[in-house]
């Protein structure tokens, strides 16, 4: 079958579409996060859904909904831990490590109640970005729209909170409001990546572009732009690759994130400029 | 009767259950210069975040510009340099024009951007990013984002650590200027009583407590501080402040 071919089937269609949409939502709140080194929380929200999506199977409902009944548990635990984080008692690695372990254990312990691992735990936990439906699709449109819109009016009030969040407090900044949004995003976002790159991966979906569009050295809103455009060539590279040589997409668009990555750094380190 | 900018009343922080402020009052009037001092661990640093909201007291009360700290909204009438310039995250991707652009904007006739970037004479760096600079370059940065909404206030933590000699004096002949040509109201944080008495015309000197807050004219006449500082170092900060305000 040819790339054209390829191209004109509805399921690829539809799974190019939700992975440029989730591609960009994730590097755009990857940038916040990595320079925040809150890069964990991907981690951390993926283990919460991991254990949100053992709940949901368990309470029996359908595929088909999975991934928006797990969203709730998912923002909950975000909140939970910014909570912990904003307490100043617990570190925010620490943070994100207690809720994700939490999410692990409460997973390991349902799916171990609903008698084992299901093919559906399983594709979750590895991704299948081809398994995308058209709830799943609309639901990454209104994400990444919600998304463009919140960055766009907040965007003074999030890069001074990612710069200095105590000087963006002196500035009359209502951080724990901002915090509250990015968090949710970040949740919301953590949930629709666990379809295309599984949950294993997230972490590697928010992280990855914005840290090679952080080796270019270019203006803040730059660096976003570049996230953006590394993750979504990473999505259609690894796609098209995962599609033609029949590998797992969610690895292979991971993969492509790692060489885009090592390519600029290569480039950054031989150049003149920067010896 | 001046305007009260700054209102405090038995302001009291604890951090870890230990009072770092105890029962401050203290008031800044529309013009002044006023230098805060006291020994490291005094509470300077946490009684000006208290002042902006950043901490929290347990107790007290806080007045901006005739308002209760809840319901303060203009924001953009104060300019605050934080301390913690060498914390600065060296990898933050942003240029010198987005780090001047961040922070409340005044909505009638607000400063140009091109504008205050040649007066803090970093023109040529607006597109370099801050993380590349040297630290008076990063500190100019940071003065010119201070500046930038036209502030009736500005607080300045500590702001010429680690900053040459040359670079220093220019920044305190540009407060100086800045609270005589335009009113500018200034708070000056540090631990060096010398500039304080070169520059500001009224001294809050802490040690968890307000030992002293007054006039310098005050405080070279008091003998409780001649008692608290000893005759010499009293004598000194006040020949200081004598000679460049002469």
């Amino acid at each position: 079958m040819g790339l054209g071919e390829i191209l004109n089937l509805a399921f690829v269609q539809r799974a190019l579409l939700a992975g440029v949409f989730i591609a960009a939502v994730a590097a755009i709140l990857g940038v916040f996060l990595v320079l925040r080194r809150l890069s964990l929380i991907g981690d951390g929200l993926a283990h919460i859904t991991f254990g949100s999506v053992a709940v949901v199977l368990l309470l029996g409902v359908a595929p088909f909904y999975v991934t928006i009944a797990a969203l709730p548990l998912v923002m909950l635990s975000s909140l939970a831990i910014l909570k912990l984080t904003a307490s100043k008692k617990i570190h925010g690695d620490a943070a994100i490590g207690v809720v994700s372990s939490i999410g692990i254990a409460v997973g390991i312990i349902l799916t171990s109640l609903s008698g084992g691992y299901s093919v559906d735990l399983f594709s979750y936990l590895f991704g299948n970005i081809l398994t995308v439906n058209k709830t799943e699709l609309l639901l990454s449109f209104i994400i990444f729209m919600v998304v463009i819109g919140c960055v766009s009016f907040f965007y003074y009030d999030l890069m001074a909170i990612t710069f200095d969040e105590e000087l963006a407090k002196s500035m009359g900044i209502r951080t724990k409001k901002i915090n509250v949004i990015l968090f949710l995003l970040t949740a919301v976002s953590a949930v629709l990546t666990m379809k295309i790159a599984g949950i294993m991966l997230v972490s590697a979906m928010l992280i990855l572009p914005p840290l090679t569009a952080l080796q270019l050295s270019l203006s803040f809103k730059m660096t976003i732009i570049a996230s953006v455009c590394f993750s979504i060539l990473s999505v259609i590279c690894g796609f098209l690759f995962s599609f033609l040589l029949n590998l797992p997409a969610g690895g292979t668009i991971v993969i492509f994130n790692v060489i885009f990555l090592l390519i600029i750094f290569g480039i950054k380190t031989i150049s003149p400029a920067s010896r | 009767m001046s305007l009260n900018i700054i209102t405090a009343e038995n302001l009291t922080f604890c951090y870890n259950g230990i009072e770092v402020l105890q029962n401050i009052s203290f008031s800044v009037q529309k013009g002044d210069y006023m230098g805060v001092a006291g020994p490291n661990g005094s509470g300077k640093s946490t009684l000006i975040k208290n002042i902006l909201g950043i901490l929290q007291p347990r107790h007290g009360y806080i007045s901006l510009f005739g308002q209760t700290l809840a319901t303060f909204r203009q924001w953009e009438r104060i300019g605050y340099l934080p301390q913690r310039l060498n914390a600065l995250n060296a990898h933050f991707p942003g240029t010198v024009r987005e780090i001047v652009q961040l922070g409340p904007r005044r909505k009638e006739n607000p400063l140009n951007i091109k504008q205050i970037l040649q007066m803090m004479s970093i023109e040529h760096l607006s597109s370099r990013l801050i993380g590349e600079l040297s630290y008076g370059e990063q500190q100019r940065t940071m003065l010119a984002r201070a500046l930038a909404s036209k502030p009736d206030l500005l607080i300045f933590d500590e702001p010429t650590t680690a900053l040459d000699p040359e670079t220093r004096d220019n920044f305190y002949l540009l407060t100086r200027e800045l609270n005589h040509q335009q009113g500018t109201t200034i708070i000056l944080i540090t631990h060096d009583t010398g500039v304080i008495g070169n520059y500001a015309r009224c001294l809050l000197y802490l040690d968890k407590k307000v030992i002293f807050s007054g006039t310098f004219e005050a405080f070279c006449a008091s003998p409780d501080m001649t008692g608290f500082f000893g005759p010499d170092s009293q004598h000194m900060i006040c020949h200081q402040h004598n000679r460049s305000n002469a």
